[in-house]
């Protein structure tokens, strides 16, 4: 067994093993973490895979940002945990049932020799995979990148208008529609009278 | 040196055992939300590898759109969560029948 493989093993361990943490943990914090587990034993088997890039933004983007989301939301809300878990013992056994026949199918087919390929040879030394990626994704790839960055501002918009509640508490605020409409008549009244006479 | 069908099994077990978390926590809509972004995880994980075997740059291209695609997702399904959890003090997914669907 070369080094390489041993390194797989190991990381291919971690990353199935909190899997079934991330569904089998009673407190949705700790399945959390365990995704957060999960989610770097996988950015290292990427990297095992030479895609530097995609997995240092494995870890940036869902562990740094989606799942500080995740236990922000969890921690935030007053989960009452128990009910939710009724009828986990119940459906278990027909889980695994589930899980065992999913798995052992696609071992089957993918043990197969149609995906038996030749390994490829290490990338050289001054190979930049983030070089070769920035330089297919902004020629071939420049209009789908257009999109996802309209998608994300969509989602953007969609999950602060989603969240945002109307506070009915008397707190101050600015309504900027009306900042902009408002027009000099509104803020200056001219009031004639009389002058004062001197005493 | 690592066969390819090594990452293939890897991401079909990842895939399996979300599945069988849908199942288990069916009515804890955290899990499932924590559950789908673990599908998408073991889908990428077939992305790179056949990119990787094939020497394809596209099927890293990919990945990088679907990491796109499930933040935005992820980011919309915990503002749905929390506006849910505010109207009906619960996150349960079987007392979320009012369209009687």
């Amino acid at each position: 067994m070369t080094f390489e493989l041993f390194i797989f093993y190991v990381f291919a361990t971690v990353s199935v093993l909190s899997a079934v943490g991330v569904v089998t943990m009673r407190n949705p914090v700790y399945a959390a973490l365990f995704l957060i587990l999960a989610f770097f034993t996988s950015a290292a088997t990427w990297i095992l895979l030479e895609a530097e890039f995609l997995g240092v933004v494995l870890v940036l983007v869902y562990v740094g940002a989606v799942m500080v989301l995740f236990l922000f939301v969890i921690m935030m809300l007053d989960i009452n945990i128990d009910p939710l878990r009724e009828g986990f013992i119940r459906y278990l056994p027909f889980g695994i049932l589930i899980a065992v026949v999913i798995a052992a199918e696609i071992i089957m087919v993918l043990s197969s020799d149609v995906f038996v390929m030749e390994i490829p040879k290490a990338a050289p030394l001054d190979f930049s995979n983030t070089k070769a990626l920035g330089e297919i994704l902004y020629t071939d790839y420049v209009y789908p990148f257009e999109l996802a960055a309209v998608i994300l501002l969509v989602a953007m918009v969609a999950a602060i208008s989603l969240a945002m509640r109307k506070r009915n508490d008397g707190t101050k605020r600015q309504i900027p529609a009306d900042q902009i409409r408002t027009k000099s008549t509104d803020r200056l009244r001219v009031v004639k009278m009389k002058s004062e006479e001197k005493l | 040196m690592i066969p390819l069908s090594h990452f293939l099994i890897l991401g079909g077990l990842l895939f399996a055992i979300s599945i069988a978390g849908i199942f288990l926590n069916r009515k804890n809509m955290i899990v499932l939300l924590m559950c789908i972004e673990l599908m998408l995880l073991a889908v990428n994980m077939n992305f790179v590898a056949f990119s990787h075997y094939l020497g394809d740059m596209a099927g890293q291209v990919f990945v990088f759109f679907i990491l796109t695609v499930a933040a935005a997702e992820a980011a919309i399904g915990l503002a749905i969560l929390v506006v849910v959890f505010r109207n009906r003090r619960t996150i349960n997914v079987q007392q979320l029948d009012q369209m009687k669907g």
